[in-house]
């Protein structure tokens, strides 16, 4: 007693499945008017970050050539942000300090990511003592704020760019094993795992090939969002002085050098200080919405 | 039927750890195995019958290892593989599938049609390519499913669609035996009879042996040769179908059936309600597990387990009022 | 005392509309237990909550009359409801554990579903509650009042959940697969219970399941739904034994049954139409072996077939505009 369906040919419903979902999840995204705010800002200031040299006419002194005589002047045609208490222009500055900001962020989030992922998918399939294990040591990292963490690992290594992104990753990964942790958890209970058990699948092939693509989703919401902080983080690293150091620009480094001039001449601080805000806020705004387009619950929002 | 049995399990027995942590001294054990016998000829259909916390399932799982037994020995085809590695169980594994209750669990959300049938081969066989595929549409095509779908996603299929395609996946391997663990409890009744008709189909095409397991009677009275009645981690009774349902020994057998509303007025029997519930298997009563409920307790039965033992013709029962003493057991 | 006529609902989702409810038509007698079955999507569980105005959104009602002991449910405003709903007409679930709050005692939640419909002390409450779980069998009814749900078992939860349901004085119980998460044997206990309830208190009860076993040996009266309409209606005997409809036809012989041991079961063609798509004319149609012309135009009414009771939406018994 055959079924009776209507499919297409095997070569449009492989386009059509492949894509379906991921149709599904763009139109929602499309709707989402803060989504899209959110990635424009995101984009913009990544592109800023690449193309800095070629944004402005005074790369040298972004990069943090000093210029003496024109230091403190407000903003001008010439300089549009003003420039700072060596003179550079503020603008220079803002796109420069914007590569080490947006780097720490991305590249912390990806040492923690690839650290965090696997310990946390092994742990929550086998169980037993390794388990027992990851989650004593992931107890210890948590039970610190984990900025207090960072800047105490930091200043151990010494502060350098490096040093401070070696910290705040090492404090960052603990979050991330969790979190696949606990999907894991319950991923191991789906009959899919027990059917690929019974074939004979390996253990590695079922964490790499049925655990870890299943877990990816909670995953990527949270990474998204914690973009945005990484970049506080690292901003606060440096606005402490125990991360990148001058003359190198770097957002939290700027405010924590004007805020002394603040109140008279505001331009360089506020604008570093406006930088962070806006994109912190974007990758939240962000992650936020690739939470709710992702879900399937979620995405199917009243027509 | 002289042959060997394709599978036997000799006391096999489960304990779990009732979940008290590492520090708690007093830990429960639940018993949901306990010593259960069963043997399943060539190309039989054994039906395993129960409520929850009767073992049923663990008893599925047991037998593939996916769960490793507490003692006990699964004899498959003479070999006892319960003490095997996974290196050496592997090769045992092309013999023995499963088939699992909820179709839509039972696959990978991310994988299509074709990665999720093919995984078995592409683990066991070196078939890759024209060969990998034509195959995949070769079980679809056993399982009553157009070749067209091996690039869709399960989430595109309804219940019994999907429960054909994991068919089509036990089948990959030709494997010898296949546990079916409540297969068709989450299918409407229309869509479970094409699949009940398919899997006998198969079962006569490819010599399969099947172990059952449900909680709904009637269907296991239609697939199964034998049934196996379990309580509370035990296998009360054991015989065939016939038997079961026309006489069966165990109290418990017989409030069960009796229990199952019928849709033929005339097939309907004397209800027999049971007081109180299934007792917590952490628990059990002494003796015999279910003196609380019978309504044919005797003194004996709150202190000793009655043996399994068989009371002619493969008929198998633990329970006092059949045990050996009794000339003529009671009639129901 | 309950009758259901032309209802239509509806779920406007993010795959297109959702049709569950196509004019489904029945009555629950004073005294009688009312069995309302279909396969998955025959729209039977939206139909309950229907008649006590609580379709979950996206889904609304958006034809009909629900009229109870004269009244149309459907006009009443959401206070009057409020009062309708474990005041007059009480509802239980299939899952148990999940209708009841874990965090509160059974005691708790049944006396204050008693106060909020009759104006009675605490004291009176837990009185009313205790004769309550003793007529639902529950020992210990004490005990019970004290204890939280997960202390419970399933059987016994379901017994709290008919308690808690019927201790306002419901006439009329509407029980949605009462006993699908049960065991057999408890399903037992829980059917009698249920029977028991109607012979000695005179509640009436629609209950709504898939199981056929079920309503043969439980319920006077049966309708059979497919695709959001009743298809065969009638006295239990006359559908389940004499059955008209095609679809009951098909669906009582895909049932294994001793008598037909070692023989292919029969099944339908094809597989339930999804809710946005039903085919025009009788829905049945492209699954139907005895379709005929007629059929894939007009949805047929329903037509007596035989006993007084008996009907059966098909053309089969009768043209068009007849009955």
């Amino acid at each position: 007693m055959e079924p009776t369906i209507e499919w297409p040919d095997a070569e449009t419903a492989q386009r059509t499945a492949r894509f379906h979902e991921l149709g599904l999840m763009l139109q929602a995204f499309r709707r989402d008017p803060l989504a899209v705010i959110s990635l424009v800002v995101i984009i913009f200031f990544i592109l800023a970050a690449i193309f800095a040299p070629s944004l402005t006419p005074y790369p040298e002194q972004g990069r943090g050539t000093p210029n003496i005589l024109e230091k403190f002047q407000p903003p001008s045609r010439t300089h549009p942000l003003g420039t700072d208490y060596l003179g550079r222009d503020v603008w220079a500055r803002l796109l420069f300090g914007g590569r080490s900001s947006l780097s720490i962020g991305f590249l912390v989030v990806f040492a923690a990511s690839v650290i965090g992922i696997p310990l946390g998918a092994i742990a929550g399939y086998y169980g037993g003592w390794i388990d027992d294990i990851l989650m004593r040591i992931t107890d210890i990292f948590l039970a610190f704020p984990p900025l207090l963490l960072a800047i105490a690992i930091a200043a151990a290594l010494g502060a350098s760019f490096v040093n401070a992104m070696i910290a705040i990753a090492f404090t960052w990964w603990p979050w991330y094993a969790r979190l696949v942790r606990a999907q894991t958890l319950s991923l191991r209970e789906e009959y899919f795992i027990e059917a690929a058990r019974s074939i004979g699948v390996s253990d590695a092939n079922i964490i790499v090939r049925h655990i870890l693509p299943n877990v990816l989703t909670p995953v990527l919401v949270q990474v998204t969002m914690d973009i945005g902080s990484a970049i506080l983080t690292g901003a606060a690293i440096s606005f402490i002085g125990l991360g990148i150091q001058p003359p190198a620009p770097e957002w939290g480094k700027m405010i924590s050098t004007g805020r002394i001039y603040f109140i008279e001449r505001p331009w360089f601080a506020g604008s570093a200080g406006a930088a962070i805000f806006l994109v912190t806020l974007a990758f939240n705004l962000l992650g936020d919405a690739v939470r709710d387009v992702v879900d399937p619950r979620t995405r199917r929002a009243v027509a | 039927m002289s042959a060997a049995p394709l599978l036997e399990t000799r006391g096999l027995t489960k304990h779990f750890a009732s979940r008290r942590g590492l520090l708690s001294r007093r830990r429960k054990w639940v018993r949901a195995l306990d010593r259960a016998d069963l043997s399943i000829n060539r190309q039989e259909t054994l039906g395993v019958v129960g409520e929850s916390g009767c073992g049923k399932t663990t008893l599925g799982r047991a037998i593939m290892r996916l769960i490793q037994p507490t003692s006990g020995e699964v004899l498959f085809e003479g070999q006892d593989i319960v003490p095997l590695s996974n290196r050496e169980l592997r090769h045992y594994r092309r013999d023995m599938q499963m088939v699992f209750q909820s179709p839509y669990s039972s696959f990978n959300p991310r994988f299509s049609v074709m990665s999720s049938i093919t995984e078995p081969l592409r683990t066991h066989t070196r078939l890759h390519g024209e060969a990998l595929v034509s195959r995949a549409h070769e079980l679809l095509e056993q399982a009553g499913m157009p070749g067209e779908i091996l690039y869709r996603y399960p989430h595109e299929f309804s219940g019994g669609q999907l429960q054909r395609i994991a068919i089509a996946r036990a089948l990959a391997l030709n494997p010898k035996f296949i546990v079916l663990d409540e297969p068709t409890s989450a299918l409407d009744v229309s869509v479970q009879a094409q699949i009940i008709n398919l899997l006998q189909k198969l079962q006569r095409e490819f010599e399969l042996t099947y172990l059952f397991i449900t909680h709904d009677l009637s269907v296991v009275q239609h697939i199964s040769d034998r049934i196996a009645v379990m309580y509370l981690g035990k296998v009360v009774e054991l015989s065939t179908t016939e038997i079961i349902f026309s006489e069966p020994q165990h109290p418990y057998t017989q409030a069960l059936l009796a229990s199952a509303p019928s849709l033929d007025p005339e097939l309907r029997r004397e209800r027999i309600i049971l007081p109180g519930g299934v007792p917590d298997p952490a628990n059990p009563p002494p003796g015999c597990s279910f003196h609380p409920r019978c309504p044919m307790v005797m003194p004996v039965c709150s202190q000793i387990e009655p043996a399994f033992i068989n009371i002619g013709h493969g008929h198998k029962v633990a329970c006092h009022l059949v045990g050996g003493e009794q000339e003529n057991p009671p009639t129901v | 005392m309950l009758s259901v006529e032309d209802l239509y609902v509806r779920f406007r989702t993010y795959a297109g509309v959702v049709h569950a409810v196509n004019g489904m038509t029945f009555d629950v007698r004073q005294g009688e237990i009312f069995g309302l079955v279909g396969e998955t999507g025959c729209g039977k569980t939206v139909t309950g909550f229907a008649v006590l105005r609580m379709v979950p959104s996206p889904g609304e009602i958006v034809r009909g009359r629900i009229n109870f002991r004269g009244e149309d449910l459907l006009q009443k405003s959401e206070t009057e409801m409020q009062s309708v709903r474990g005041g007059r007409i009480a509802m239980i679930f299939q899952d148990p554990s999940t209708s009841l709050n874990p965090v509160f005692s059974i005691g708790s939640q049944v006396t204050r579903v008693i106060r909020q419909h009759v104006s009675v002390g605490q004291e009176e409450a837990r009185q009313r509650a205790l004769e309550m779980f003793e007529a639902v069998g529950l020992p210990d009814p004490a005990g019970v009042l004290r204890a939280y749900p997960h202390e419970l078992s399933g059987g016994m939860q379901q017994r709290a959940m008919i308690a808690l349901a019927l201790s306002s004085g419901a006439e009329l119980l509407i029980a949605d697969e009462p006993t699908t998460a049960l065991d057999v044997t408890i399903q037992a206990q829980i059917l009698a219970l249920l029977t028991e309830l109607q012979e000695k208190q005179g509640v009436s009860i629609l209950l709504i399941t898939h199981d056929l076993a079920v309503v043969a040996e439980t319920c006077h009266r049966v309708g059979v739904a497919y695709a959001g309409d009743i298809v065969e209606m009638g006295e239990v005997n006359d559908v389940l034994q004499r059955m008209k409809h095609p679809y009951t036809q098909g669906l009582l012989a895909a049932l294994p049954r001793p008598t037909q041991r070692g023989r292919s079961l029969q099944s339908i063609e094809g597989s339930v139409p999804d809710g946005v798509h039903l085919p025009p004319g009788c829905p049945f149609h492209p699954r139907c072996p005895q379709v005929m012309d007629i059929c894939r135009m007009e949805e047929p009414p329903l037509f007596s077939v035989g006993a007084e009771e008996h009907v059966a939406a098909c053309y089969l018994y009768g043209q068009e505009n007849a009955a």
